[in-house]
Order: C-alpha cells, then structure tokens, then sequence
C-alpha cells in the first residue's frame, strides 16, 4: 500500500502541533519518522489512525483521498497500529486478544476457537512472530506483548503498520527481534511507518527516514547519515541565541554528584553511574536527546526518585534520598520539566502559587497563620520584577499564557535564597520573546555567581547558556566539552557514537 | 464566598479596585447563582412530583375531559396544592408569618414561633460539624465515605466518658466533646494510615469501616459497663448532666436549640481558618489540587494524607457526641445509622456548599429546613416527608450539572473549571 500525506495540519486551541506535513510511504517500505517527544508524531500517527482529525491537508491510500471518522474506518482501510502502550486485555490469552472485536464465530454466535487459534499460528509462522497462542498475555513478557499487538493489526490485513515508540519498553535483545520482525514484514510488500527518537535504530532498519520538529518537517535523511546528522537535524535551531555573559570565573564546588545510579518505574536503570560537579559562577548544561535518563537524574537530585547508589551533594551537604523539603531546604531551586504538573496549581491563585514551596517561611506566615498580606505584597513586586504579565495576582495561573506560567515558577525559585538552581527544559514551549527573557535571568542569577545546572534537549540554548556542556546519553555522561565545540561534535556525544561509551 | 471576604488592603490602588469589581461580580456566571438556580429546579420538581402525585390534583386535570371542570380549576387546584405543601414547609422550618405577627403585636407565645426555627438549627448543628469534616477531605482530594461510623465512634466515646466518669460540668463537658473528637480521630486514623502507607483506596476502607463501627455500637450497647445497667435492650447509659449539651433559653423553653450551636460555630472559625489561612490547610489545598507539585513543593503527602482523616474523621466524631449530648443524652444500636446516616447526607452538603464553610452553613441549614419542614408538610398537608428527599436530591444533582441548569436557564458560558473542584478525587 502507497500512503501519501499532503499537508496535514492539526492545531490544538493556539497550538500547532502539525504544521503542513508532507509524507509518503511506498509499498515495503520502512519510514522512519524521527523526533523528539513533543515534535508532533504521534499526534501525526493519531491522524492517519483516525483518532484525530486534520485541520487541514489530505490523506491518500494508492492514489485515492480517504477520510477517517474513526479508527474502525483506518483499520478497514488496511492501517494498523501498535501504539507505544499496548491495547491489550491482560487476563485474556493471546488468542482472545487477538480476535477481540473481529471474533470468527460458528453457529449460535459461538466463538471459533479453533479457528482462530489456527490463523494466528499461521499468522506466527508466515512473519517469523513465534507467540503461544494460548498463553495468558499478562505472563508474557513485554517483547512477546508487543509481538501480539502486531498478530493484532496483521490479522486484520494490515497494510501499513504504524509502530509509535516500540522500542521504548524493550530490552536490546528485544529490540533486535523486532527488528528483524520489521525487515520480515516489509520483505513481505507491508509498509511500516516507524516512530522513534532513537537514532541507531532508525540508521538500522530504515530505507528512507523522516526528521519532525515542532510540528513541521525540517528534512529527510538516508539511512547512511551519520548519527550527528541526524541529531543535528533533530534539535535543530529555531531561534537566534546571544545572552551576554560576563566573564567566566567559577569559585568552589557547588554542587556535586557521584556515581549516580536511578532507576525509572519500570525498574530499567536510566541513570548509569553518572558523576557531575557544579562551581559558583558556573551554569552547566546537561545536553542530550530526550529519554537518556535526564528525566530521572533531575527527579533523584530533587528527591523525587529514589536513588539506588551514588551520593548527591549540596553545599557540602549531603542530600542523597532526602525528601523534597529537605533538598529544597537545603538551597536547591528547581524550574521543572513539566511546569504545570510539577510546579504549579493551575486552580490557585498567582500569589499562592508564587509562595508554593515557601508557605511557612517568614513573612508568609508566623506561626501557623498565613500572612496573606504578606503573600500579596510579595506576588506585586514579583509581578513587577519578573514581568509576569496578569491582569491581577488574585486571578488562578491557569489563565496566564505558558510563558508567563514559566515566569512565575522562574520568580518563585529566582526570588529566594539559593544553594543551587536546577532547571529543567527551562523554555520548552515558549514564545521566542520568553525565551530570551528566562535566558537573561538564568544568567543574571549565574553573573552574580551562582551555580546552575541547565538540562536542555535544545541544542542551541544549551550553546547559548553554558559554561560547561556535559552531554548524556543512554544513561551515562558521553563527555563534557566546552560551549566552543562544534554542533556536530555535539551531536556525535549526543548520539553516544564519541567520546567515553562503552557501545 | 470565603475568599470574598476579608482580604487585607491590597498595597496598589488599581488591582484593589479591579479585585474589588471581580468580587461583587455577581452576576449570573457566578457558582452561587448556578447554586441558587439548582435550588429553584429543585422546587421546581418537587412541585411536579406533588402535581402527579396528589390525587385531588389529579382528579381536577381528570375533570377537564370527565365532568367538564374548567382549565383554570384545574390549575387553581394545582396552585393551592403545591403552594400549601410549601408553605407548610417553610412555616415548619423557619417561621410561622401567622405566629409572627401575633407575637410581636402581643408579645405573646414566642416560644411557638421560634420552634420551627429551633427545630432547623438543632438539625443542622450536627450536620454542618460532619459536613466540615467531609469537605477538608474533598479539598484535598480524598473521599471520606466513613464519616458516618466516625459519627458513631465519636458518639460512643464521647457517650461513655459522658456516662460513666462524673466530673464537674467546667471539665466533663470538655472532655466528653474531645472523646467524641478523638473517637473519629481513630476512626479516621486507621483508612488514613492505609492510604499513606499502602494504598489502600480510601472510598474502599471507610465504607468497610463504617460497618466495623455499626457493629462494635451494637457491641458497646448491650455489654456492661455502658448498657443502662437493668436492661436487656441496645440502649445506653444516660449522659451526665454535667456533660450534655443543655437548651439555649432553658429547658422550660421548650425549645430544643443547643449549646452544641456554639461548637458547630467553633468548628466552622476554625475550618474557615484551617482551609483560608492557615499554612497547614494551605498544604492540604495544594495536595488536593495537585498532588505532583505538592511533591515537587516538599509537602509530606504521607503526612498530608493521615491528618486529613484524622481532622476528618474528628470532627465527624465531635458530631456524633454533639448530637448524643444535646438531644437523647443516650445511644441505642440504631444511633445515626438510619436510612440516610449523617455521615452521608453530609457528603451531599459539602458537595453542595462547594466544600467552603460559608456554603457548608448555608447548604446544611437549606437541608436541615428540608428535613424539618417535610414532616412539617407532612402532618399539615398529607403530602409524604419522602417529598424533602426529592427535593434535596434533585438540588445536588443538579448543582452537580451546571451545563444542564445553563441550559435550561439559557446562561452563556458558566464557570464549569471552578464547579469540577467538588468532584475531584475518584481517579487518583
């Protein structure tokens, strides 16, 4: 099957999550659809799979205009889709699963078992997707999950196979099935439109491969790219970055971790042994492509995630799975990656939400009373001082435009007391003008010689900010280089193809 | 209405004004409105319930094709039907305008007009304690489904101090409402310690525990020491004089009002300043809002979690031994277990009053007038007490679906994102 997407455009409200994107899918083919979480691919996926439907733009299937009104529509046009969480009944076998929605019945509306049993051995042989049939899919390990979701599509005459993130749950070995399983699928005329972040596995498995970035399509690439290429073509750059910086002096150590070792919830460890230090008058910035363990490494050193070995020290102190007002205590400002799930309470007010992690310090409260005078004064003069645009400090900072949301937390955290300011994806999302404004004050804050650790998957903030580039990669720090090293010296760290990995 | 009002003299002239015009914008966007139209729908289906279920009604409609009675016959029947139920009602539950006037033209049987009005406020006093409760757990996101046998933990406790340890009034009366406190405390205490510690969901846990409660009542009441010492039947002993809650004008008042006004009003200063102002309901607010950021912000939510049942569950239990103290002065094996315990009518209340404790006051005497006023109604007019249930249900269901009131009263876009608040809770 030939699919051809013609401009599709999908906004959310103000936000432009597909801008204009053109792609085609020839027959036995693997596309490969790369970018970062948050790029728009799966909300592109979602379109083409009917869940979604397109502002603008067209969808054709050999030649021919299609419109989804559902996903039931998409898969009776021959589209299938594993989506990056299984869709499966877990106490029900491989079988029924397989069938579910689609049973072959006998007579009086009986299930046929047999039959079904037997399409999916058939099924199983004929693309090399070994599955018992019988077992129960919560025993089945998450590879051979997987394996059940693609019998799924295929066993109602998929064409074209959409994978969103499959290797995200895998283990390598996994992984190298599955691709096989890809090269055995598109060797028998399917198309597969694969989604993914990740470079190697699109460099292994792609015939042609298709870079998104913030909603639009910044390129395509052959598979002989090299990784820095692609990872160039990834982060990008969308905006022109100068931040005056006063000269560098870095004073003591700030702040300082060792051997750093975190697990995520499934217990896979993302952070591998890492070691970071910070001085005074220093931002760090800890590049990399999404989903290399920074998440986890921000969440260990605010005492949000337990950390499994390593110390984290902060101020000489020693702050190594303390809980959270512990670390907050002991100096550590921390912008999150995700503002309005971690930093803010969408439903409150300004003023509270500019005191959130100081309720009970003084003069916002003596003695158990809050002083709510105190908490207005303080939410005027940061509304003055940090330029956050509301038209009153009582209104609820849901009502604020995100970059004024980020100024909030950025006033909050900037407005105290600080060891050590932690920031992470300070300026995803934002417009170009709030950009610059959080830019000035992180460094402001590092000119009056204060340590900062800055983790960006944006390459040319991180150019722009650092003092210090440390780049992550699967877990572990690839090298840290200084901010005159080229992009594509970067870009190959990023791509853990250079410098201290053991791959 | 709480963050209405006292707010301290805002330092900038311009955003004191504009906060100024915002509060008083009372418009019919506000939440208060959409509550003040559910209520007219309630009434609304109360009236429909009485038109086709009253048979001199029915008959009049009937006899516009049977006998020929005429339209507006039929409809003036309907009219004094309807409108004699609810006056029933509100004489019953608030005042007598009839008695009213009489007494201030005479000065005379005071007493009688004032009893609906007493009547109402002894309904509600125990009721706005447990609904307080029940609403410091809905802002902070948790379900407390057991604040009924909490109620009856706290009564017990609260019951046994009161019977069997005799002190003078200065502390006994004290000390019995802190049983009664601390009764619902541990009732409370133990699904809050599951929650943190486990899991465990709460909705689950407290129900479960309501019957645990139901039990040990029965328990306590036919073994000795608290059973009436000489009888064989679920009935306690008397609470101590020393320990109730005696009437506000006297005994000889007839009037049944209580002392137990004076702890609801209490409880609800310091539930306004708990939730408002203090930094510790401030924590509960933000947890209940947002569990991650309260995280990210260093709010011990283990912590946050166990106090909020045992606040909860507190006051639910300071109900229970109010409503012992002040009106039977014993406990039998039924004690507050009726068909609509106090612990689940106080579910509706706080739902109703927007978990606030000004809307809590007010929604706890609307039902507790309901209630008053249905036997009122029912002894006047014949219509069933059932009629106050309708009435009060069809009020919660439809304050819990503003779009449908919008609709109905053609309202352009009312406030949805504020009146969600009260349903949060269930997924976490």
């Amino acid at each position: 099957m030939r699919l051809e997407l013609r401009g599709i455009t999908k906004r959310f409200g103000s936000f432009t999550a597909n801008d204009r994107i053109d792609l085609t899918v020839e027959p036995g083919q693997i596309h490969s659809l790369l970018g970062e979480n948050g790029a728009g691919k799966t909300t592109l996926m979602n379109v083409l799979f009917g869940l979604l439907h397109p502002d603008e733009g067209e969808i054709l299937i050999d030649g021919e205009p299609v419109r989804f009104a559902n996903s039931g529509d998409a898969v009776r046009r021959g589209i299938g889709m594993v989506h990056q969480h299984f869709m499966l009944v877990p106490v029900f076998s491989v079988t029924e699963n397989v069938v579910l929605g689609f049973e072959p019945t006998k007579s009086l509306n009986r299930v046929d078992y047999k039959r079904a049993t037997e399409d999916i051995v058939r099924l199983s042989a004929q693309f090399n997707l070994q599955v018992d049939p019988d077992a129960t899919v919560e025993n089945l390990p998450v590879g051979l999950q997987q394996r059940v979701e693609i019998l799924k599509a295929l066993s109602r005459d998929a064409e074209l196979l959409i994978l969103d993130e499959p290797t995200a749950v895998l283990t390598p070995q996994e992984t190298d099935a599955l691709m096989a399983i890809m090269r055995s699928l598109a060797e028998a005329g399917k198309s597969i439109l694969f989604i993914t972040h990740k470079l190697k596995e699109v460099r292994a498995v792609a015939d042609v491969i298709t870079v998104i970035r913030n909603g639009r399509v910044v390129g395509s690439a052959e598979p002989t790219a090299t990784e820095g290429e692609l990872a160039s073509l990834m982060v990008g750059r969308d905006v022109e970055l100068t931040v005056e910086k006063s000269a560098f002096s870095p004073g003591e150590n700030v702040f300082e971790i060792r051997d750093l070792v975190v697990r995520d919830d499934r217990g896979l460890v993302k952070v591998n042994g890492v070691s970071l230090d910070v001085r005074a008058g220093e931002i760090m910035a800890l590049a990399g492509v999404q989903g290399n363990g920074q998440t986890e490494l921000v969440e260990a050193i605010a005492g949000m995630r337990h950390v499994e070995s390593g110390t984290i020290l902060l101020n000489g102190r020693d702050v190594t799975n303390k809980t959270p007002r512990e670390v907050l205590d002991a100096g550590l400002g921390h912008i999150p990656e995700d503002r309005q799930r971690d930093g803010l309470v969408l439903s409150m007010s300004v003023a509270d939400n500019l005191v959130l992690n100081t309720p009970r310090r003084a003069p916002f409260a003596r003695r158990g009373t809050r002083n709510l005078a105190a908490v207005h004064d303080n939410a005027q003069k940061q509304v003055r001082d940090f330029d956050i645009r509301t038209t009153s400090v009582d209104e609820p900072v849901a009502s604020l435009s995100g970059g004024n949301q980020q100024k909030v937390i950025v006033a909050r955290e900037l407005s105290r007391p600080l060891a050590f300011l932690m920031a992470s994806q300070p300026t995803r999302g934002l417009d170009v003008g709030s950009i610059e404004y959080v830019h000035r004050q992180m460094v402001n804050h590092r000119n009056q010689g204060n340590a900062a650790l800055i983790v960006s998957s944006e390459l040319d903030e991180v150019l722009a900010l650092g003092d210090r580039i440390a780049v992550m990669f699967d877990g572990r720090i690839s090298g840290i280089v200084d901010p005159t090293t080229s992009r594509e010296a970067i870009g190959l760290l990023m791509a853990g193809t250079a410098g201290a990995t053991d791959e | 209405m709480s963050e209405v009002a006292t707010e301290p003299a805002p330092s900038a002239p311009s955003s004191a004004a504009s906060a100024a015009r915002r509060r008083w914008r009372l418009n019919s966007r506000s939440p208060i409105m959409i509550t003040f139209y559910a209520l007219l729908l309630g009434l609304v289906v109360g009236a429909l319930v009485i038109i086709t279920t009253t048979p001199a009604v029915l008959d009049a409609w009937r006899g516009i094709f049977h006998s020929g009675g005429g339209i507006f016959h039929a409809l003036k029947v309907t009219w004094d039907n309807v409108g004699a139920a609810y006056r029933a009602m509100f004489n019953g539950s608030v005042v007598n305008p009839v008695s009213l006037w009489h007494s201030v033209t005479t000065g005379q049987n005071w007493e009688a007009t004032l009893t609906p009005l007493s009547e109402t406020l002894t309904y509600a006093t125990p009721l706005i304690i447990t609904s307080l409760g029940v609403g410091i757990a809905f802002q902070t996101g948790l379900f407390n489904i057991g604040a009924n046998g909490q109620a009856v933990l706290g009564g017990v406790a609260g019951a046994m101090f009161g019977s069997m340890v005799h002190m003078p009034m200065f502390f006994h009366l004290p000390l019995t409402l802190l049983c009664g406190f601390a009764g619902g405390a541990i009732a409370g205490l133990v699904p809050g310690v599951l929650k943190a510690y486990t899991g465990a969901h709460e909705v689950i846990v407290t129900i479960m525990f309501n019957y645990v409660i139901y039990a040990f009542l029965l328990f306590s009441v036919l073994s000795t020491p608290f059973q009436l010492p000489g009888q064989q039947n679920d009935i306690s002993r008397t609470i101590d004089p020393s320990a109730q809650l005696h009437p506000l004008f006297g005994v000889a008042s007839g009037l049944r009002v209580n002392y137990g006004v004076v702890v609801a009003a209490l409880v609800v200063a310091f539930a306004w300043w708990f939730l408002e102002r203090s930094s510790m309901g401030f924590d509960f607010r933000v947890t209940g809002a947002n569990p991650a950021a309260a995280k990210a912000s260093g709010i011990n939510a283990k912590a946050v979690i166990i106090l909020v049942f045992v606040i909860s569950g507190g006051l639910s239990g300071l109900a229970g031994i109010v409503q012992a103290a002040s009106t039977t002065h014993y406990i039998d094996g039924g004690f507050l277990i009726g068909s609509a315990g106090i612990g689940f009518t106080a579910i509706t209340v706080a739902l109703l009053g927007r978990n606030k404790p000004g809307g809590i006051v007010w929604a706890s005497l609307l039902f507790a007038a309901l209630g008053v006023g249905g036997r009122a109604m029912q002894g006047a007019t014949g219509i069933p007490l059932d009629l106050a249930s309708v009435i009060q249900s069809a009020i919660v269901l439809f304050v819990a679906t503003p779009v449908l009131v919008k609709e109905i009263f053609r309202l352009k876009s009312a406030p949805v994102a504020k009146l969600e608040l009260a349903t949060k809770g269930w997924g976490a």
